[in-house]
């Protein structure tokens, strides 16, 4: 049988108003969403205060549970290790001695480019980080992909810099607080970075699709020359990143570039360093009202 | 003589009756608080590639409404959406309109179909979970096309399946909102 219903009270004039106060407050609550949703869809920036002012409450739980996650992949890492290791020492062998060769190859590489350097007199220049932090927390349950850092205005972090594990490029820092900040990771497909092959001159831009891959989009259309494999780094091409960064590996070739994996995975990242804004003047001039960095 | 000291005048599943009363805190809290709770816990997941973790908050919230109605008020989406929007990476506004929403969908579709049953409950519920999940993805303010809404798919799923799992902790938390604890 039917539970008896809520919404008939009997001839309690008081009950009957107090539900019926209660579908007007639904009602407007609802309203008030649509409003304030819409505002935000339009000026994603509105309420980044009230939102980072949360963020700096939770990101101290956020460190415990990054450390305890980390502790518990390597764990995971060193148990699986056992299990293979005697074939992974044999593979890593033959790894290493090739390595040693390449590396002996890059020096050779490095030495030569001082010297042509020099010749044109270009000074070498090393980015120092802004600050090096954990990734505190993601947005796990949405279909945008943000993550938040441990580290905030307080340690110098701004909009717009660059976020990089040892690996690559992360994402894009988007708003702060005092000691957090949301990044723009670049899976999310609100996330477009202007990148080039690691071996030669084809741009493209790398744009987030929301399911973890990104698309290489090449400007110079024409014969596809990529090929899975291929290597895109940071062409530094809009001033935001320092050129020469890993971001992704090509998977799949399609007609206008193709779909590549990132190299740094945020899932697998445990400490990322903030770097400055590689040419701050640039961004400055081409955007006069810099309210945040535009989302696209 | 043998007292018996166990017995439903004395003592029911929410403790012993002799000088016990229920907590109003717990009792008008633990709802409350164990959504604000799912809202924040999704954020302390690894930053994977695709969404995975079920809106836990969202899930909290169906399931008191399901499992327990008439706790919740029907404005109840409003405050816990406000919450939940500032940790849910979504556009500001987003959670406040579609939990409201879906409180008073749930209402209607109550009025619909008046029984209950574990089927019923995981039907109505699931159909809340997708609709919100595919609505709040296009309300993401993020670039919608094929790829993402498959990457969706995953996160559907594991949210059905999780539903009743869900309904069960909060049936327990229920029990724990109840509990007598010793008038002071």
């Amino acid at each position: 049988m039917a539970p008896p219903s809520k919404r008939r009270p009997g001839f309690s004039r008081r009950a009957q108003f107090g539900i019926f106060t209660g579908y007007v407050v639904a009602g407007i609550g609802a309203l008030v969403g649509a409003i304030l949703l819409a505002l935000s869809l339009w000026r994603p920036a509105s309420f980044n205060g009230p939102r980072a002012a949360a963020h700096d409450t939770v990101a101290p739980a956020g460190e415990l549970t990054a450390v305890a996650r980390s502790d518990g992949l390597g764990l995971i890492d060193s148990i699986a290790g056992y299990y293979r290791a005697g074939r992974q020492n044999a593979a890593l062998k033959r790894e290493m001695e090739l390595a040693r060769i390449r590396l002996a190859e890059a020096k050779a590489v490095k030495t030569e480019n001082r010297r042509l350097k020099a010749l044109l007199g270009l000074k070498e220049t090393d980015v120092k980080p802004v600050v090096v932090s954990r990734i505190v927390g993601s947005t796990a349950s949405s279909a945008r992909r943000f993550a938040y850092l441990g580290a905030g205005k307080a340690d110098g972090v701004g909009p717009g810099m660059a976020v990089r594990s040892p690996r690559g490029v992360v994402g894009r820092v988007l708003e702060v607080g005092r000691d957090s900040s949301r990044v723009l990771l670049l899976t999310d497909s609100q996330s477009v970075l202007p990148v080039r092959r690691a071996q030669d001159e084809v741009v493209a831009f790398a744009e987030g699709r929301g399911d973890g891959l990104l698309r290489i989009r090449l400007i110079n259309l024409g014969i596809n020359p990529l090929k899975v494999g291929d290597v895109f780094v940071t062409s530094g091409a809009g001033g935001y990143y320092r050129p020469g960064i890993a971001v992704a590996i090509v998977s799949k070739i399609t007609d206008d570039g193709g779909l590549a994996r990132i190299i740094s995975d945020p899932a697998a990242t445990d400490f990322v360093s903030v770097e400055p804004i590689w040419q701050p003047e640039a961004i400055r001039s081409r955007s006069a009202p810099a309210e945040s960095p535009p989302e696209q | 003589m043998n007292i018996r000291t166990r017995g439903p005048a004395r003592r029911d599943e929410y403790g012993s009756r002799i000088n016990r009363e229920h907590s109003k805190v717990l009792a008008y809290g633990i709802p409350s608080f164990s959504i604000l709770l799912g809202s924040l816990f999704p954020i302390f997941f690894v930053a994977t590639a695709v969404p995975l973790v079920p809106p836990l908050g969202f899930m909290m919230l169906v399931s008191w409404r399901l499992v327990r109605p008439g706790i919740l008020p029907i404005w109840a989406g409003f405050p816990l959406g406000l919450f939940d929007d500032l940790f849910s990476g979504h556009p500001f506004g987003s959670a406040i309109l579609l939990w409201s929403l879906a409180m008073i969908a749930i209402e209607l579709i109550e009025a619909r179909f008046p029984w209950r049953g574990f089927l019923q409950d995981w039907l109505t519920g699931g159909f809340v979970m997708v609709v919100f999940l595919v609505f709040a993805a296009f309300l993401s303010g993020g670039n919608m096309g094929g790829p993402m809404f498959k990457a969706i798919v995953p996160q559907i799923l594991l949210t059905l399946l999780m539903l009743p799992i869900v309904s069960r902790l909060v049936a327990r938390l229920d029990r724990l909102r109840l509990t007598r604890l010793r008038a002071s």
